[in-house]
């Protein structure tokens, strides 16, 4: 195919009104009345910079190209319009690694090129300015620097890409359990020191010249591609949220490097904002969870050791959903309180239509969210948005904390750690700290709750045992159906 | 070509760029912002379709596939996952329906 001469300065510029509408709609993705419209401007980046690509000079496998396209499109499409709401984070994280593993795989292609060029190349160790020149102007010339640049961004995309799977599959509820073994964390280091060390041997004949020996660069990506695994698996399913942003931070930096390495301006602008805006993303999840990034990686969160917690006192006190249903119908305020419970059982819509009749009772009924309820920030917030609870019924932990002493009764759904009143009272619990609701105060508290089991910190909750608090045990969207029944009984 | 310190300061102001967007955003977007972050980096799928385009010989042309397929569904589905998401932040309807 033969194309002229202006055809790459077109698809340059396309490139750079592609990243324009990535920042653009990513600016008017965070604001609510906005988001809307910026992933569109985003889409529409999107597309043009794919269509421009086709008219990148001397392409071929084209066939393949589009066989590949069509196929991994068609997949996602159907997968992401099929998956329920309530699997949207592990939606992200499976999409996130799979950037990763390409941002990879882009670093395996461009590196496997370079090697396979030196090979034909006389050798010219020790390196001379000249000897680089002269293989500058032959196809696959890589500088140092984006050498460099190609092994890092390897690294970082294959640890991103199996992460995150592992991610998924957690929350996906493949792998419930957390996997630790002694050592586990020098163990990790050596998997890490290894990847890097096969690495700069590949690296480092490649600057000298010389085609460095396949084993080094498939030992290099094994590694990378084992360490994502084993970073991953001795985290708890409740620090996913954080995780999987960091991950997305990570593909992000990944894509940029890789992009430079292709001299692709349009992947190194988009990858870079996306890397930064990651981690300060991570950073605000890690901090709404009082904790830091390295203690969610490195802490093995909640496996016992330590001093002894506080043993809790009282009694767990059964309620049934009739008994609770006029507590609230005769309340004067009402805080609904949902967390990953509700997520699980689809209670969400069931939760919705009960509070409509409490308010069509005159009940005053608002939504209490805390930052990290869910498995992401903003969980709750899309899953109510979702049922069609207005934005002004829903507020705040920051807003809603000193309002709990009037409220008449606290209805807390699938929510577990983060109304846990030990974060404030006990030191030696592994979430003393972290900012809680404070349910607790509330002058009446009404559990929803599948089981007796804990919560995803796999600790003992205070406010089950309180005083004021009572249990509705079963499934959110049963009991929450049963709350339903229990008002509309009232009316006759 | 982009070499030595124009890339460097395309790095910077791009970070800075994307820590500014993300700095005074509510709560209650930090999911969909997340997705719609993920589908920005779908980029790389020019990228890989660049790879796979000069890619010569079995490996490469291999994981060329790979890296497009794998892209590919970074796109796709980070646009699919984060427009439904952002549906249900359309203005309020003047009624909603349960």
């Amino acid at each position: 195919m033969t194309l002229p001469s202006w055809m790459s300065s077109f698809v340059e510029a396309i490139y750079f009104i592609a990243a324009v509408l990535f920042i653009w709609g990513l600016k008017r993705m965070s604001s609510p009345r906005t988001a809307r419209n910026g992933i569109v401007w985003a889409g529409v980046g999107m597309a043009a910079a794919i269509i421009a690509t086709f008219f990148v000079p001397g392409m071929h496998n084209l066939d393949w190209m589009i066989g590949a396209i069509v196929v991994g499109v068609g997949l996602s499409w159907w997968v992401g319009r099929r998956v329920p709401m309530t699997a949207m984070p592990q939606m992200v994280a499976l999409f996130n690694g799979m950037g990763g593993g390409a941002a990879a795989a882009i670093g395996a292609v461009e590196l496997v090129k370079f090697n396979a060029a030196l090979m034909l190349v006389p050798n010219t160790y020790p390196i001379q300015p000249e000897a680089w020149a002269q293989k500058a102007a032959s196809l696959p010339a890589l500088t140092p620097v984006e050498l460099v640049l190609a092994y890092v961004g390897a690294l970082i995309g294959a640890v991103s890409f199996t992460g995150s799977l592992i991610a998924f599959a957690k929350l996906q509820g493949w792998m419930d359990r957390r996997f630790v073994f002694p050592l586990q964390r020098w163990v990790n280091l050596a998997i890490f020191v290894a990847a890097v060390v096969c690495g700069i041997v590949a690296l480092l004949a490649g600057i000298d010249g010389h085609a460095f020996a396949w084993g080094w660069l498939v030992a290099f990506f094994a590694l990378a591609l084992l360490f994502g695994i084993a970073m991953t698996l001795p985290i708890g399913g409740a620090d996913m949220p954080v995780v999987i942003s960091m991950y997305n931070a990570f593909t992000g930096l990944a894509v940029a490097f890789e992009g430079f390495v292709l001299q692709n301006e349009a992947m190194i602008i988009a990858g870079m904002v996306v890397g930064a805006a990651g981690t300060l993303l991570t950073q605000l999840m890690a901090k709404a969870m009082n904790r830091s990034l390295g203690n969610v990686l490195f802490s093995n969160f909640g496996s016992g050791g330590g001093a002894a917690q506080q043993e809790i006192a009282g009694a767990l006190k059964p309620i049934d959903a009739n008994d609770a249903a006029v507590m609230m119908a005769y309340a004067e305020r009402v805080a609904i309180v949902p967390g990953y419970g509700m997520a699980v059982a689809q209670a969400q819509h069931k939760i919705w239509e009960f509070a409509k009749l409490l308010i069509a009772r005159g009940v005053k009924v608002k939504f209490a969210i805390h930052p990290v309820a869910g498995r992401m920030p903003g969980h709750m917030n899309v899953l109510l948005a979702e049922a069609g609870v207005p934005y002004d019924l829903i507020e705040d932990m920051d807003d809603i904390n000193p309002e709990f002493p009037n409220i008449d009764v606290a209805l807390v759904i699938g929510a577990n750690d983060v109304v846990n009143p030990v974060a404030r009272t006990d030191k030696n619990s592994p979430i003393y700290g972290m900012p809680i609701l404070d349910v607790a105060k509330a002058k009446n508290v009404i559990v929803i709750k599948r089981g007796r089991g804990k919560g995803f910190a796999g600790i003992e909750n205070a406010l089950f045992y309180a005083d004021n608090t009572r249990m509705l045990y079963g499934d959110g969207q049963a009991a929450a159906g049963e709350l339903v029944a229990g008002l509309k009984s009232l009316d006759g | 070509m982009i070499t030595g310190f124009l890339a460097l300061y395309i790095f910077m102001l791009a970070a800075f760029t994307g820590y500014e967007i993300i700095s005074r955003v509510p709560v209650i977007l930090h999911t969909p912002l997340m997705s719609g972050s993920n589908f920005v980096h779908g980029i790389v799928l020019v990228g890989a379709m660049v790879a796979l385009g000069h890619a010569e010989g079995g490996i490469e042309i291999t994981i060329g596939v790979i890296a497009v397929l794998l892209s590919a569904g970074n796109v796709a589905g980070g646009y699919v996952v984060t427009e439904r998401m952002l549906e249900m932040f359309k203005a309020s309807k003047p009624e909603k329906k349960g």
